[in-house]
């Protein structure tokens, strides 16, 4: 009996080729336990070595190898070839990133959103480690833990109309992030942060489409935390209009 | 080797987006249900000024407002006012985390409490009205 | 296009040389940790991160369990240092060993003041739980995806700091040394694919491991020992190569890795009559459960030979991917498994199509971590001045023969931030740099480079050499090795690296071509695997991971040495330097009681 194969097709672009972007058909060897991404590795080594993409832990966890397998952004090294065999599987950059090469995207925009945030902990005063641990029970953990998950593959921007059509939105991933820290406890941050979300290109962008929450891998939920922090923002008008003597 | 280059290529967004997929399809829907929730508040303040302009006005106004057509519009802008607000209810636990004694309230009752609240509302709507 | 950098871009300076106080070469736990204690140092400097993927991607990010140091007032750093010496099979260096559990907690600490979301007790103090080897529990852990939190947290932090600059998807192919200095080093930045002089006055290499050069690994594909490799080529010596970790409980098939915490909470390992198997090889008796230092919670080098021993009486269970045994965590109930440990629910399901709450899951030994690395002193310095080293990259000796578990997180942030120190020191001294030489050399390296596509004539394909070679390390190198075995390993490697001058490449652009730099890596491996394999050879002893059958017992007085491995045109020349051994002689390696 033949070994059963299965067919992907590749979206191929070379800035040095100048040409249009094109599909290309490669035939693989079939396997129940393998993810697209051995499909990948296996087109890379044994038939055309000029594919580019990029990968690393292959268990779900870097964040490098999201791409849009038939039209939804996943992590190729999640998504298995059985839920697609016999049919073939056509596999594409993330959308709406501009494409470096191939299944390469360019993530630059994001890495400035990212900063853009102020991912740390910001505190008016900064405790000497001698004084040990700042305290958070459990509950306090569980506030945030949700949003630090993010892994960063940009899954969720991939499946944003919004970001598609205006890419100077913040996007769900960086503003999860914000949050993460807004939420935290131990940080004092959050006013510096609102300046940034609060604005049209931050929060107010979000139709609430909810793509990004069925995206994400990791379950994060970033609408919700987009949501959560429109709420915010909401309450803290409020208080500025109604309690202007109350302002910090 | 080649020369040295990165020239990224960009690509567009098809106006046909939001058919490429159901999930954004059904929040075009939402989006669009404000069309005839606007529409039905356009005929509401045409009712109220021929109300004001006199008996007559507001009696063949009525009338319009009997034909099978517009009544056809009305079922319709019902629905999309249901669709929307049953949408809108279903993701209000995503922006609103109420925790009572350090537990997350699960997200049916936020919703459901949604839910509630609106039935009580039109409740007392229907109460005065009628 | 250029990096992504914190303060002015470097737009401008294309085709010059760029030019920082100091370069780190790796954005992982070490190296991250390594430029933050470099700016804190000295905020006037200018530091440099260089790194081959996204810092957020380095394999720190897969780390499951946990990160070690003393915290709670049951335990003590006299404890730490003893299951860390003992763990080692003596080979640690004993003052290192004392400086790193010192340290260890603040730097944990500091993490947590980064913000790092560690698991808590009710209190709100820092929760632990215990791990392999360790007679106390002292690991600290995000539930169990803490070398995740550990990175994002070090990653986030870093952003704050202005006078860091970053170089992602930047390739360094070679050490510049100049003077009896490392003054820089070449890089392919690889968006553009054109070879890049990046000078510095220091050079911290925390380029990770490399796992990569056996078949089956819990190491992500990035991990293929570069900084190791060109360390070796600049004349610096690989130590204690010989020592590879096997960690007991891999998933068969993909290597991804079932983390020890799921025996530190509870789990047990039984082979194919449900038997605990543990309890024949010196780690019983089985009850009390969970016990400390004993059984499941033995050190990993025993519990990877344990398994070989099972196989070969036939006691372990058959399956597509070689024998496996069961690692069961059904009676820690779901209720703990989704708290303390998800992931491994999460990946058991995932990529071997059970869940643990209801089925034990199949694991099997899997390579996991270099024990050895670029020889270093107590402060990363290696023997070339304003060249550092830390991380898993590194070999500064606190590992030994056998790593204890969760003892490597905090070994990149403890090195890290001396290494980090210690360079920055250096480089406010050593202010001058010999540009017209290093210009040179970067220009000779960008040749070279250039010249390995193969368009002379190449056949060989690098995906084929690469099989060979980890083929080669499994069956000559794995847990148990013998003269015969060693020496065939050798010879292999030997005719692969004539082969990898014959190689030819499919693609002979410049933007991201990932097939060079697989090339680069797989040339990287070669180095690293032929230290490996020649310091296993030399050593005809046995002692923690390193088991010869021809010689199965420890033999203190010829190897209490650290093996040192440098580069020659042939074959690698052995070396050997004193162990520093400090209040703690050598003794027997007990477990179970
Ligand atoms: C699955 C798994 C689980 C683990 N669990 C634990 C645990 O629970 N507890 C524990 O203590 N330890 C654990 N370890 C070990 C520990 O995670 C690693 O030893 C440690 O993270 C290594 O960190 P590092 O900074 O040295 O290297 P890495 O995180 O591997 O980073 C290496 C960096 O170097 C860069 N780099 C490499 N080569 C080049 C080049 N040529 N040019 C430019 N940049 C380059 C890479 O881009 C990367 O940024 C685990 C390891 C694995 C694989
Ligand atoms: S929020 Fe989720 S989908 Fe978006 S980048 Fe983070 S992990 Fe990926
Ligand atoms: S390879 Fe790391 S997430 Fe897929």
């Amino acid at each position: 009996m033949a070994e059963p194969t299965i067919a992907l097709e590749i979206f191929r672009y070379h800035p040095e080729q100048g040409e249009a972007p094109s599909f290309r058909r490669y035939e693989i060897p079939y396997r129940e336990d393998w993810v697209v991404l051995d499909g990948i590795n296996y087109i890379k080594d044994q038939i055309d070595g000029t594919l580019a993409y990029r990968w690393s832990c292959r268990m779900g966890v870097c964040g490098s190898c999201g791409m849009m397998i038939n039209g939804t952004p996943r992590l190729s090294c999640a998504a298995f070839l059985r839920e697609y065999f016999p049919n073939p599987v056509r596999v594409e950059p993330l959308a709406h990133f501009p494409v470096e090469r191939d299944l390469v995207i360019v993530m630059d925009d994001f890495m400035h959103k990212l900063r853009e945030v102020k991912p740390w902990l910001i505190r008016g005063q900064e405790t000497p480690l001698s004084e040990g641990e700042y305290r958070q029970t459990p509950a306090e953990v569980d506030e945030y833990k949700q949003y630090s998950m993010c892994i960063n593959c940009m899954l969720c921007y991939a499946a944003c109309p919004v970001y598609g059509l205006e890419p100077r939105f913040l996007g769900p991933a960086a503003i999860a992030l914000a949050q993460r820290y807004n939420l935290d406890s131990r940080d004092e941050g959050r006013r510096e942060r609102q300046e940034v979300l609060n604005t049209e290109e931050g929060i107010w962008d979000c139709t609430l489409v909810g793509e990004c929450t069925t995206a994400c891998p990791v379950h994060v939920d970033p609408a919700g935390s987009i949501q959560r922090a429109k709420v915010t923002a909401t309450v803290d008008w409020y208080k500025d209009v109604l309690l202007p003597w109350g302002k910090r | 080797m080649g020369e040295a280059v990165s020239r990224p290529y960009r690509r567009t967004m098809p106006a046909t987006w939001w058919l490429t997929n159901r999930a954004y399809f059904l929040f075009m829907v939402r989006e669009l249900t404000s069309v005839f929730i606007a529409i039905y508040l356009v005929l509401l303040l045409v009712l109220i000024s021929k109300v004001a302009a006199g008996r007559e006005a507001y009696e063949a106004y009525l009338t319009f407002l009997g034909t099978p057509a517009v009544l056809a519009f009305h079922v319709l802008a019902l629905a999309a006012a249901l669709y929307h607000s049953i949408t809108w209810f279903n993701l209000a636990p995503k922006g609103l985390v109420v925790r009572v004694r350090e537990r997350r309230v699960p997200d049916a009752i936020i919703a459901g409490s949604n839910y509630l609240a609106w039935i009580a509302v039109s409740a007392l709507l229907w109460w005065v009205v009628l | 296009m250029n990096p992504w950098q914190n303060t002015n871009s470097a737009a401008d300076q294309m085709h010059e040389m760029l030019e920082h106080d100091i370069l780190v070469i790796g954005g992982g736990a070490a190296g991250l940790r390594a430029a933050i204690a470099a700016v804190q140092t000295n905020p006037r400097l200018n530091v440099a991160i260089v790194s081959k993927v996204y810092p957020m991607r380095s394999h720190t990010v897969s780390a499951e369990g946990g990160a070690a140091a003393v915290i709670k007032s049951n335990d003590s750093l006299e404890e730490h240092i003893n299951d860390t010496i003992t763990g080692s099979d003596w080979l640690a260096d004993q003052d290192v060993v004392e400086a790193f559990v010192r340290e260890a907690p603040d730097e944990l600490l500091q993490l947590e003041h980064w913000g790092c979301p560690w698991s808590r007790e009710p209190d709100g103090s820092i929760a632990v739980r215990p791990f392999g080897g360790m007679t106390i529990e002292r690991t600290w852990f995000a539930a169990d995806k803490v070398g995740f939190h550990l990175l994002h947290t070090l990653f986030q932090t870093s952003l704050k700091f202005e006078s860091l600059t970053r170089y992602d998807e930047w390739f360094a192919t070679k050490l510049l040394v100049e003077n009896g200095r490392c003054q820089g080093v070449s890089a392919i930045e690889l968006r553009t694919g054109e070879v890049r002089l990046l000078l510095a006055k220091a050079v911290i290499l925390c380029t990770g491991g490399a796992g990569r050069i056996y078949p089956f690994t819990t190491n992500g594909a990035i991990k293929t020992g570069d900084g190791m490799a060109m360390a070796y080529r600049a004349g610096v010596p690989l130590k204690d190569m010989e020592f590879v970790q096997y960690h007991p409980t891999g998933l068969p098939g993909t290597g991804i890795l079932i983390t020890e915490a799921a025996r530190g909470e509870g789990g047990i390992l039984v082979n194919k009559d449900g038997y605990r198997y543990l309890q024949d090889y010196g780690m019983g008796p089985p009850d009390p459960w969970p016990r400390l230092r004993a059984m499941e919670l033995g050190p990993r080098d025993k519990i990877s030979q344990a398994f070989v021993h099972e196989m070969r009486k036939g006691r372990t269970i058959a399956g597509p991917y070689g024998d496996v045994v069961h690692l069961d965590v059904r009676h820690l109930g779901e209720t703990k498994i989704d708290t303390k440990i998800p992931f491994v629910r999460e990946l058991a399901h995932r990529y071997a199509g059970i869940d643990p709450v209801h089925e034990p899951i199949p694991v099997r030994p899997v390579v996991h971590y270099m024990m050895g690395g670029v020889h270093t002193d107590i402060n990363g310095a290696t023997p070339i001045a304003g060249l550092y080293a830390a991380g898993e990259s590194a070999c500064v000796s606190i590992n030994g023969a056998n790593r204890l578990g969760s003892n490597s997180l905090t070994e990149c942030l403890v090195f890290g931030a001396r290494a980090g120190r210690h360079a920055a020191a250096f480089a406010a001294h050593h202010r001058s740099l010999d540009r017209a030489a290093l210009a040179a050399q970067a220009r000779d390296e960008a040749k070279r480079v250039a010249g390995l596509d193969g368009t002379d004539g190449g056949t060989e394909r690098i995906a084929m050499l690469r099989t060979e070679m980890t083929r080669a390390m499994e069956e000559g190198t794995g847990i148990y090795r013998d003269e015969g075995s060693l020496s065939k390993a050798c010879d292999v490697l030997r005719t692969l690296r004539d082969r990898f001058a014959r190689i030819r490449l499919d693609d002979r652009t410049r933007s991201f071509n990932t097939e060079l730099i697989a090339a680069l890596e797989l040339e990287c491996m070669l180095d690293v695997a032929e230290a490996v394999a020649h310091s296993a050879l030399a050593r005809t002893e046995s002692r923690g991971s390193h088991q010869r059958t021809d010689h199965p017992k420890r033999d203190d007085a010829r190897f209490l040495k650290h093996t040192l491995a440098y580069s020659t045109d042939g074959a690698p020349r052995i070396d050997y330097l004193d162990v520093v051994i400090t209040r703690w002689p050598p003794a027997e390696r007990v477990y179970g009681r």
